[in-house]
């Protein structure tokens, strides 16, 4: 090591520069393990990038094409109309409505009722395999066999739900408002367990003497759980918040099944999909996907602002 | 801390309420697979008159088992490779220092916020120009690339925790590399590669979008696709039947490994998460 600096740098003695040539001059075990490194990702990290980063340069390519699949031959670059046909139609500024709707109520209810099971999962006294096991099924279930399961469930003279709750005969899956409801009834069903697996996980991190000790100084459960535990457990919420976010930013399965967007349920997912394969146009569809692209950036970019030094990765833990 | 009978009463009758809210859709699903097609519309919860009439439907015809088969084979190839090259990236980011591991993390946590709704306009056309369009690779290879973070974040969180001067001392006692690698840190790094595996394989068998976007026959085309797209035994009764019986029968891998491996699927969900 120092043989090598000495060679690198002999008429440099200022400390500084010695140690940033010996950076760069590395020993050569260092140098291997760095190629190891590379070589070990090279392959992870072109899959991804062939599969991720390059299909979207080439979405921003086709937005701004006018093209259709009905008309292959009259594709042309028309520049930002595209975006602004998006923007200027009500189907958007709807869809993007219906779409941050569910994703806020569904995530503010999955937010409490996680915790409700983290807690749940974390203090009980027994049957706690039985529990674990139990919401593991929701979490691995294919969504679509789970909406099918609602969408059956809540068909008028086929369902048990229909039958228990309406009349029988209503069919709430063809009302705007009671369908986005089941819409989130489903989609909280499906994906509460993952939120209070994370939530639990975050939970096992508060240390039991603190909890303790605040119980001998007279504290409630109700103060030992806002003063104590939701503090403690701010990154993992955070994170629990953010992957749930955006995935329900996302939904679509769900959707698809219960009323494939008939009656104004249609998340911006399912217009994106319409676009293409219902509309056939590519240069439209597109721009629905780099806008949905934007969105997902600008939600994931506030939760990462709001994380600070608590953003998974940064701690290179 | 001592139990008494009024807690026990308590969480007990809090667990119950848990364990019945997370399966009385899956039960209801099996419920509507084994009704006769003239009672599937009495709306009782369960069948009046047990019949296996849908599970033998669903079998007489070659959509679905050519669906089941796509399913099976797609969802294990993906997961095959997806293990290998994140036990590969993951081992580089456990154990080795080189440069650009933070940006490694940084893709693996954007791809897995990425709205695939973004990249299936333009996969559907590129893979169409390559020929890729409905065949196995179609979605082999997005599922590769989706599974890819997940398995990178779990298994560098298994990979932490593995004790691995055990290494160095099995070659201090005479093992060569390869001895060292296979009797000393591959039974040791299994338990993890498993779990991966099962999360990546849930991931895959689970996707939707990608498999209606990116294929159009029984090709390639999945059960959740195909599910989505099937019609009645006739033209004059409704799928109910078929599709809850096609349901059950994907169900039944993830009954299968929720109730043996609760404990590592639960402990690889969380592990990543908190470490990451």
């Amino acid at each position: 090591m120092t043989i090598d600096a000495e060679k690198a740098a002999p008429t440099a003695p200022e400390t500084r520069t010695e140690k940033t040539h010996r950076r760069t001059q590395l020993s050569e075990g260092a140098r291997a393990e760095r190629r190891l490194g590379w070589m070990l990702i090279a392959p992870a990290v072109i899959v991804m990038i062939a599969v991720t980063a390059y299909p979207i340069g080439y979405a921003i390519y086709l937005s701004l094409q006018r093209y259709d699949l009905r008309f292959p031959k009259q594709a042309k670059f028309v520049g930002l109309d595209n975006y602004t046909a998006v923007l200027s139609s009500p189907y958007w500024w709807h869809a993007l409505w219906i779409t941050l709707i569910i994703t806020l109520i569904s995530v503010a209810i999955e937010l409490v009722l996680g915790m409700l099971l983290a807690l749940l999962m974390h203090r009980t006294l027994f049957g706690r395999g039985t529990v674990r096991t139990a919401i593991l099924v929701p979490y691995g279930i294919v969504t679509v066999v789970a909406a099918f399961s609602w969408q059956y469930a809540w068909t008028p003279s086929t369902g048990y739900l229909t039958a228990l709750l309406g009349n029988g005969t209503s069919a709430p899956l063809t009302h705007t408002v009671q369908a986005i409801a089941i819409i989130i009834l489903a989609e909280v069903w499906k994906t509460t367990p993952f939120m209070a697996l994370l939530l639990m996980a975050g939970l096992a991190l508060v240390p039991e003497d603190l909890q303790k000790a605040a119980k001998v100084d007279g504290a409630t459960a109700w103060q030992r759980f806002v003063r104590i535990t939701l503090p403690l457990m701010k990154p993992a919420i955070l994170v629990a918040l953010l992957f749930r976010t955006l995935d329900a930013f996302r939904i679509f399965d769900n959707i698809f099944v219960l009323t494939a967007g008939t009656n104004n349920t249609g998340s911006v997912s399912i217009l994106g999909y319409d676009n293409l394969f219902t509309a056939l146009n590519l240069g439209i569809g597109s721009a629905i996907s780099i806008l949905i692209f934007i969105c997902v950036a600008i939600i994931a970019f506030f939760f990462i602002k709001g994380f600070g030094a608590a953003a998974p990765g940064s701690s290179g833990k | 801390m001592t139990t008494t009978a009024k807690q026990k009463v308590g969480w007990g009758t809090a667990n119950t309420v848990a364990v019945v809210l997370a399966i009385v859709p899956v039960l209801w699903i099996v419920s509507l697979s084994f009704k006769d097609p003239a009672t599937i519309t009495d709306a009782s919860f369960w069948p009046k008159k047990w019949t296996l009439e849908n599970y033998r439907g669903i079998f007489k015809t070659s959509e679905f088992t050519h669906a089941l088969i796509n399913s099976i084979g797609i969802a294990l190839i993906a997961t095959f490779i997806a293990v290998v090259l994140a036990s590969m990236a993951a081992y580089a980011v456990a154990r080795l220092s080189f440069p650009g591991k933070g940006l490694l993390i940084g893709m693996s946590l954007l791809i897995a916020m990425f709205p695939a709704i973004s990249l299936v306009t333009p996969l559907f056309n590129i893979e169409r120009s390559l020929h890729l369009f409905d065949t196995w690779p179609a979605l082999i290879i997005p599922y590769i690339a989706f599974g890819l973070p997940l398995g990178i974040y779990t298994l560098s969180a298994f990979f932490r925790e593995i004790p691995w001067e055990l290494e160095k001392a099995a070659k201090m006692d005479g093992a060569t590399p390869y001895q060292a690698f296979t009797k000393v840190i591959a039974p040791l790094a299994a338990p993890g590669m498993f779990t991966t595996a099962i999360l990546i394989f849930i991931f895959c068998w689970n996707d939707f979008l990608f498999a209606i976007s990116l294929t159009s026959t029984t090709n390639a085309r999945t059960v959740p696709a195909a599910i989505g797209f099937f019609t009645g035994s006739s033209q004059f009764t409704a799928p109910t039947g078929s599709i809850s019986a096609a349901a059950v029968i994907i169900t039944i891998p993830i009954i299968i490994f929720v109730l043996f491996f609760q404990r590592r699927i639960v402990a690889g969900l969380t592990s990543g998460a908190v470490k990451g």
